[in-house]
């Protein structure tokens, strides 16, 4: 493995701007890295040709001194952005042949910031799912292992592509998009950070919907401080985008202090989930006692309508999907499979073009607003969001963020994955509650299972308060030395 | 004023309300920046937005915001300073995203009323309910091709306004009226052009019949009517076909009905049963629209002088006779005209006013007509109609010359003075010229003036014609008829 790959994005940075190395070298690394890991199946699209352009570019502007704050740096795009003459299908066979014509805001930001696009992710098909098996494109390896098992696992959804990517050093750092936990999850299995900011921060313009009021783009890298500059980089108000929020957008890497002395962190007592193991408790413990050991003061709180967040959350975003999806008629782009009149070509498009779980979902979604059933499911839900996120604010009176686990297990197996949807949607426990309420949400490991899976811990913020989530983060980082614990796991073994 | 239909088993109250799809007088669409101007290439004002591509998200266009305010604001409306858009979906090639983003539950103009002109010179208001902005779907087009369906997205996402009544309407005659009177206020507004043959303006009609007093019946939407010919059209029919089946103890369909302008009849498009469910529901691409009260107040200061109070200030001010003043306020480019006129008069005469109007509504109306010009085609230009009146205010030519020196204008273009003066045409109110002539008549008359002295007093009327046909018409006829008394009764 070559050495510049091991290299975190910050210090990746510095070296290229210290002309230690070129962006060409480094992108051409990883470049064989993603050739090499390829039996992952992370991406859908490679753009290797593009990325040593791309590459060039940067290394002019270093060389200029003009350089962007991820200049040269090789990172994965989720196949849900969609990149100008570059094949983007959001892992959906109905978008095999969709080509954008225009770029989306988040990846055009982080082109203007330098970065260079090793190629598009795998996910689940338009980002549903909690395991990337529901890609259209074939299900994506986590890297990880358990030790001495060589089974393949599950890297964790939808984002289960950027994940596996950045996990097996095929790039440096990838997007990610979280609608109900498709950063923060598969983040977790594959011992990452990764950073669903507040509703509002990052532009949705150019990247295909899945749920609208609940998708949210976020980094996925190997450090807090690596995620506080993706962050910047992907970040700002964005006027095609009437959700955007127009706030200026702090140079996070700068307000990285690593204290948190008098911060208030609150425990919530709802987040101890039936049949959550106990190796996940410890870690949540463990990071506990790291923060009130630098100072922190640790609260118990009450989330009290944490259990009603995810029958919420299968409400609302299959709702608004079931709406958001009906644009793939095979009509305009996309595939089509030609029918006897028009609604045979519309059913033939999208049965055929649509895989077992989105078409689920948007059943369910088109059974929950229809008339005689919208007022007891859909109203409903949007009642209880209302409740879930009062919880919140009521909790941010007493608290300056949330700790928690992220997910109620670790990896689980590729070859046997839960059959049962609900099982499935378990995964995302945890982490719907920061959708529903639209606040910052983190993931970064803190431990290993006994059998040597990452496992995460979850911490939530007020809204746009990304800053103090990166600093509770960077003091666990700090203490949990989670590379310590796998190199010593591993020396054991 | 309610008017009863007498059928065979005894009287019957029409029913109709209107939705009325006024499309914003706008540069670009509702939630993208394509244009929306009428007639380019198929399909050559389509943004992603439009064209419903992955990612693509709509972002409101404040003018259209603000015309819809203007116009709620000119039909005396409740502007709601809190409304939400809602997604309508449906399954349609010309409906590229799958869903109308229109606005359902919280429209952003509340209850108002128009008022319209009865027959038997009463007013009666009528009553809206809601004015709610949505967005126009794009056009199926089926006749290019035997197999195959055409798509025009040109329109989708162009801004509407759906104009929604309440059952206030009870004939055919207050129908069209009202649309008159609408059309007429949104030009003033500047809010739609009004133009139905373009599809600028549409109507679904909903009626339905009931014994007076008793509860509302039964309605049919007769959908997307296109013009106030068809919509009368439209009425007469389901007012008989309903008639009908009611008379003969049948019960009425709620169900949606398509008017065929070329048998002048209705036909069924889906009973409720068939109705789709739309599943409406808040787009989560958009949040609430939020109006300032000061935005509201500002855009009230810039309402024009709307078409009532401007027929009342031309029948008192003016002296208009409210006919004439209604016939002027009927349309913003003949009330604009009128005024630029009015504006363009010279001669101090308070008789100016009422006497350009019927120049106006009789030459020029009438020139209009006979030519099919519309009045901002026509090459007499209110300066012009203007100076033709001045002309006769101040004597140089007769009501009678007035008519031929207008035909040429109309023709030419040229000046009512230059043409008067070219062809010689001003009046002659010389006294001993008209004298003269009078002698000349009169000698060559002399039995007739002998008959007009023993007592024939209505042979005057021939000396009056035979001496302007002398003198061309050119003579003063007040002149000519005060001299011509004095010399024939030989004073």
């Amino acid at each position: 493995m070559n050495e510049l790959i091991k290299l975190n994005l910050s210090q990746a940075r510095d070296k290229l701007l210290k002309k230690d190395f070129s962006s060409v070298e480094l992108t051409s690394a990883f470049i064989k890295q993603m050739e090499e890991t390829r039996g992952l199946n992370a991406f859908i699209t490679e753009t290797p040709e593009l990325a040593l352009e791309q590459a060039k570019a940067s290394d002019k502007r270093i060389a200029a001194g003009s350089a962007g704050i991820m200049e040269g740096i090789p990172i994965g795009m989720k196949d849900l952005f969609c990149s100008k003459g570059t094949l983007t299908t959001a892992a959906s066979k109905i978008l095999s042949n969709f080509i954008p014509p225009y770029e989306s805001t988040v990846s055009q930001n982080l082109k203007d910031a330098g970065a260079v696009s090793l190629g598009k992710t795998n996910l689940d098909e338009f980002a549903m799912g909690s395991a990337n098996i529901t890609s259209a494109y074939g299900p994506v390896e986590n890297p990880w292992k358990k030790q001495g098992d060589n089974a393949k696992l599950v890297p964790g959804g939808s984002s289960g592509g950027s994940a596996a990517a950045v996990a097996a050093r095929s790039c440096m750092a990838a997007t990610a998009t979280d609608t109900g936990g498709s950063i923060r999850q598969p983040a977790a299995f594959c011992g990452l950070v990764g950073l669903k900011p507040t509703y509002g921060r990052c532009s949705r313009w150019g990247v295909v919907a899945f749920a609208s009021s609940l998708d949210q783009a976020g980094p996925m890298t190997h450090t807090i401080r690596d995620a506080a500059i993706m962050l910047e980089a992907m970040s700002g108000y964005d006027p095609k985008d009437a959700t955007s929020i127009d706030i200026s957008v702090p140079n996070y890497e700068s307000l990285l202090t690593g204290n948190v002395k008098g911060l208030r962190v609150g425990i919530p007592k709802e987040y101890q989930v039936d049949g959550m193991r106990s190796e996940i408790m410890d870690v949540w413990h463990k990071g506990v006692e790291w923060l009130k050991q630098a100072g922190a003061e640790i609260l118990d709180i009450s989330l009290p309508h944490t259990k009603y967040a995810l029958p919420t959350y299968y409400i609302i975003a299959p709702a608004e999907a079931s709406s958001n999806l009906a644009r793939y008629d095979g009509i305009r782009y996309g595939a089509r499979i030609e029918g006897e009149d028009l609604t045979d070509l519309y059913e033939k498009t999208r049965g055929q073009g649509f895989g077992n779980e989105v078409q689920r979902r948007i059943m369910i979604g088109t059974y929950v607003l229809s008339a005689g059933y919208y007022d007891a499911y859909f109203i409903k839900a949007q009642r209880v969001r209302r409740l879930i996120t009062k919880d919140f604010t009521d909790a941010f009176q007493k608290v300056d963020c949330i700790l928690t686990p992220t997910t109620p297990t670790a990896a689980f197996s590729l070859d046997n994955p839960p059959t049962d949807p609900v099982e499935m949607y378990m995964n995302d426990v945890l982490a719907v509650p920061a959708n529903l309420a639209g606040l910052p949400a983190l993931s970064l490991p803190g431990g290993l299972t006994s059998d040597g899976l990452p496992l995460g811990l979850q911490l939530v913020g007020k809204s746009f308060d990304e800053v103090t989530l990166l600093n509770a983060a960077q003091v666990i980082e700090t203490a949990a030395n989670f590379q310590g614990q796998v190199t010593q796991m591993r020396k054991a073994s | 004023m309610t008017t009863y239909i007498e059928g065979a088993t005894g009287p019957w109250e029409v029913v109709i309300g209107l939705e009325v799809h006024a499309q914003v007088s706008s540069n670009s669409k509702l939630f993208s920046g394509a244009s929306t101007e009428f007639g380019a290439d198929p399909n050559s004002q389509v943004s992603f937005v439009d064209a419903g591509f992955p990612g693509m998200l709509p972002v409101i266009n404040d003018f259209c915001v603000r015309q819809a305010i203007k116009t709620g604001l000119g039909l005396h409306a409740q502007i709601n300073e809190l409304s939400v858009f809602d997604r309508k979906n449906y399954f349609y090639p010309d409906l590229p995203s799958g869903y109308q983003i229109s606005q359902f539950k919280h429209p952003i103009v509340g209850e108002g009323h128009l008022n319209i002109d009865l027959p038997d010179g009463e007013t009666k208001a009528v009553r809206i309910e809601r004015i709610h902005l949505e967005q126009d779907a794009g056009k199926s087009i089926h006749d290019q091709h035997p197999s195959k369906t055409f798509i025009d997205l040109n329109r989708s996402g162009v801004a509407l306004m759906e104009i929604v009544t309440m059952p206030d309407i009870s004939s055919r005659e207050e129908a069209m009226a009202f649309v008159k009177n609408l059309r007429s206020l949104l030009r003033y507004l500047g809010t739609c052009d009004g133009n139905m043959e373009q599809g600028s303006m549409r109507a679904d009609v909903n009626v339905s019949l009931r014994r007076p007093g008793a509860e509302l019946g039964t309605r049919a939407e007769v959908k997307n009517v296109n013009s106030i010919r068809f919509m009368g059209q439209a009425i007469d029919f389901e007012v008989q076909r309903q008639m009908e089946i009611l008379e003969e103890g049948g019960t009425i369909v709620q169900e949606t009905r398509l008017f065929d302008p070329v048998r002048g009849e209705t036909r069924s498009m889906r009973s409720k049963e068939e109705a789709h469910d739309y599943r409406y529901f808040p787009d989560p691409d958009l949040p609430p629209l939020r109006l300032k009260p000061e935005l509201i107040e500002e855009i009230r200061k810039t309402l024009p002088e709307l078409p009532e109070a401007k027929k009342t200030r031309f029948v008192e001010k003016l002296g208009l006779s409210p006919y004439d003043a209604a016939v002027l306020v009927s349309d913003a480019e003949f009330a604009d005209y009128y005024e630029s006129a009015i504006a363009a008069i010279k001669q101090q005469d308070d008789k100016a006013p009422k006497l350009l109007a019927n120049w106006i509504t009789s030459e020029l109306f009438g020139a209009m007509n006979r030519d099919n010009l519309t009045i901002s085609e026509s090459k007499v230009r209110p300066e012009g109609i203007a100076e033709l009146v001045d002309l006769i205010t101040a004597g140089t030519i007769s009501g009678r010359i007035a008519k031929d020196v207008f035909l040429q204008m109309w023709e030419s273009g040229e000046s009512a003075a230059q043409i008067v003066k070219e062809k010689g045409l001003e009046q002659v109110s010389d006294d001993s010229a008209i004298r003269v002539c009078i002698e000349q008549i009169m000698a060559a008359n002399a039995g007739m003036v002998d008959e007009y002295r023993s007592g024939k007093d209505k042979l005057f009327g021939f000396f009056v014609g035979q001496v302007m046909k002398a003198m061309q018409g050119k003579a003063n006829p007040k002149l000519l008829n005060d001299v011509l008394k004095e010399m024939l009764d030989g004073k």
